[in-house]
């Protein structure tokens, strides 16, 4: 980490020290198609830039420079901030946040005008802590000319940043098996289907499922959606002891499908006390972690 | 075919103490436990050639045997489904016996419970393979569900919505186990019955089921040993004859969840266990001096005499009102105090309880015994026997 700071330390001092940079040319001239657009664009109606006698909006400065998409840089015309970007790049500062821009307009600009603009490196500030990841804050000036004069100046400064490691959410520890005879129950619930396995032959719903069919011997096997709604036919409330990945005290039910099947389920999203036999729920969906989503079960609004 | 009735009998039992902490390996418990069950028979390691345990026990016969000086075996096996394996062993080794596979077979039961691996705590790898066990469990512990007790409650909860059953019906199951245990020097809890309000004022592990309505984990464990009755008339003790044992399963089983079934308020894996055991001794419920009923949760031990047929569907509740199942009640149950007062060994305890009623020879002694009943695990496959006077 010290070997990066000094290295890029000295890249910064080296790149304040050469001062401005190549004077890159504006790719138009100031016209006023473009400021139409931009006015436009901007709902700016200011009269004083339409007419024959129209002049340029200040804050559009930055536009008359901007490459286009299909940027090719010289390698002639680097910039001396390049060299610092870089290496922030090389040692894994690749992200990028805008945190200041400001302007000085020195006088309006005419139509017609033929800009070049000119960067230097101001300051190089790191590596400090944010909420986006370790960076440094790199700090420069533009200035753009019409022939030898400068017209306008902005500072603007970046953040460049490590981005912190994308963490998936903490595991759910309490993972069902899941084989091929009761994937479709769990594939269900995480596309927010509540599946109940259905005999392909007798049309028998069965939850728990199970690969034969114990009423006609089929091992042909389909499934229905459930509507959703059911009844608590017991419940229990665990208070100890505790639970990996539960907090206490929490609420598990058998409900009663009106399909004809029980399904062991979270009450969830009511007070635990209120909780009863008989209650109407309905089902909704709990996404456990990146894998797992888990039906759940809530009062149905009647009854709140 | 010949009936197993009568034919075979428990000749000698053996436990170590019972703790919270043994201080020894599971393999030295069950070594002693099967060494105290053979000087009990008045036999030796070598009269040894069978050994059944439970599937979920972690010593292995061939282990124990090595230990404890045993020999050539001609049978061995296990009984699976947790604590629903208890009288099961009996029954296989009863078996193994009247049929000739083997003639002398120790049952045994050891573990460091409480010290060890607790049953009671959340493990969720119980729902981590796809074995037909993990699949059912995935049902439900995704879900938090995952502890025998919030199991059980369930059952408790819909049990207690059918019948009007209130949480004091269970604390009285509790106040009956932990009165007979506090007479029981060998009980956990030797000297401290409980109140009813007690019961009422513990906490909740799972509502409805308060800590008071779940057995102790404990450290120990019990050997039986199990040989013809003829032989066993030869012996040290008067033989505890076997008028009959049986597994029981219903349809719809499931391992502690069996939620899915028209009726949620019963135990029907014990109504087979029942009306085998009254079918092969030819006995009736009337005929029990007293019963050994597995008490891992107070709930259950209500539907357990519903289903051997003691009382009716929902009368379980009058059945153990005023003391009806206390010592000096209609039918005393489990006078060691059961594994809410004495020890969960798994069930093995209370069929040695069963044995030493049958000899008169219990502490908390009932008068005039001649047959026991005992069951085993509940909310599992499960299995029960009869102990006659032989």
């Amino acid at each position: 980490m010290t070997d990066l700071r000094d290295h890029l330390m000295a890249l910064v001092d080296k790149a304040v020290a050469a001062g401005e940079g190549p004077r890159l040319a504006a790719p138009h001239p100031v016209n006023d198609t473009m400021i139409s657009h931009w006015t436009e664009a901007m709902g700016d109606r200011n009269p004083l830039y339409t007419g024959p006698e129209a002049v340029a909006p200040p804050a559009m400065i930055q536009v008359w420079s901007m490459e286009g998409l299909r940027r090719e840089p010289a390698a002639e015309l680097r910039r001396p901030v390049d060299d610092v970007f870089e290496a922030l790049d090389e040692a894994g500062y690749t992200g990028v946040v805008a945190t200041n821009c400001e302007h000085t307009y020195h006088r309006y600009l005419a139509m017609g005008e033929k800009l070049t603009s000119s960067t230097r490196l101001l300051d190089t500030v790191g590596p400090k802590r944010t909420a986006l990841g370790e960076g440094y804050f790199v700090t420069w000036n533009v200035t753009w000319y019409s022939g030898d004069e400068p017209v306008a100046e902005m500072m603007f400064r970046l953040l460049k940043f490590r981005p912190i490691e994308k963490v998936s959410r903490e595991p759910y520890p309490l993972t069902p098996a899941v084989n091929g005879d009761t994937r479709f129950f769990w594939d269900g619930v995480r596309q927010g289907e509540l599946r109940i396995q259905k005999c392909g032959a007798c049309g028998e719903l069965r939850h728990p499922p199970g690969p034969v069919c114990p009423s006609c011997r089929s091992a042909e096997r389909t499934h229905i959606v459930a509507g959703g709604t059911g009844t608590v036919y017991s419940y229990v409330v665990h208070h100890h002891p505790a639970v990996p990945g539960r907090e206490t005290p929490f609420v598990v039910a058998v409900v009663e499908l009106p399909e004809g099947v029980r399904m062991v389920g979270n009450i969830v999203q009511y007070p635990i006390e209120d909780v009863y036999v008989g209650m109407p729920v309905r089902v909704t969906y709990q996404e456990m972690d990146d894998e797992l989503t888990l039906p759940m079960w809530v009062p149905t609004q009647e009854e709140v | 075919m010949s009936s197993l009735s009568g034919r075979t009998a428990v000749a000698g039992i053996g436990a170590t103490e019972f703790s919270k902490e043994s201080g020894r390996s599971e393999l030295q418990l069950a070594a002693e436990a099967v060494f105290a069950a053979l000087d009990d028979a008045g036999l030796s390691p070598s009269d040894v050639d069978g050994m059944v345990t439970y599937t979920q026990d972690s010593n292995d016969e061939i282990a124990v045997a090595r230990e404890v000086g045993i020999g050539d075996l001609s049978f061995f096996s296990r009984v699976h489904y947790g604590g629903g394996a208890a009288c099961g062993t009996v029954l296989h080794a009863a078996m193994a016996v009247a049929t000739g596979a083997a003639e002398v077979v120790v049952c045994y039961r050891a573990f460091n419970e409480r010290s060890g691996r607790r049953f009671g705590q959340p493990n969720a790898r119980l729902s981590g393979e796809p074995s037909s066990q993990g699949l059912e469990m995935s049902w439900h512990v995704p879900y938090g569900l995952i502890t025998p007790a919030a199991w059980v409650a369930m059952f408790a909860r819909r049990y207690m919505h059918q019948y009007g059953v209130t949480s004091e019906d269970f604390g009285r199951v509790a106040v009956a186990m932990r009165r007979h245990a506090s007479t029981n020097p060998a009980a956990w809890f030797y000297g401290r019955p409980i109140t009813l309000a007690e019961h009422q004022a513990s906490k909740w592990i799972v509502d409805p089921l308060h800590l008071l309505d779940c057995c102790q984990e404990s450290d120990g464990a019990v050997a039986l040993v199990v040989t013809t009755t003829e032989r066993a008339r030869d012996l040290r003790r008067s033989p505890a004859v076997i008028a009959a044992a049986a597994q029981g399963s219903g349809s719809g089983q499931m391992m502690m969840t069996s939620y899915y079934r028209d009726d949620m308020s019963g135990l029907p894996e014990m109504g087979v266990v029942g009306r085998k055991l009254w079918e092969k001794s030819g006995l009736s419920p009337s005929e029990i001096q007293t019963a050994i009923i597995y008490d891992h949760f107070t709930p259950f031990v209500l539907n357990q005499l519903e289903e051997l047929g003691f009382c009716g569907h929902g009368e379980a509740k009058d059945f153990i009102q005023d003391g009806g199942i206390e010592i000096d009640g209609h039918l005393p149950v489990n006078p060691h105090g059961g594994q809410l007062g004495e020890a969960y060994i798994h069930g093995m305890n209370g069929i040695a309880e069963a044995v030493r009623q049958i000899r008169g020879t219990a502490v908390n002694q009932v008068a005039g015994v001649q047959n026991v009943l005992v069951t085993a695990g509940t909310g599992v496959p499960t299995s029960g026997l009869i102990l006659s006077q032989g």
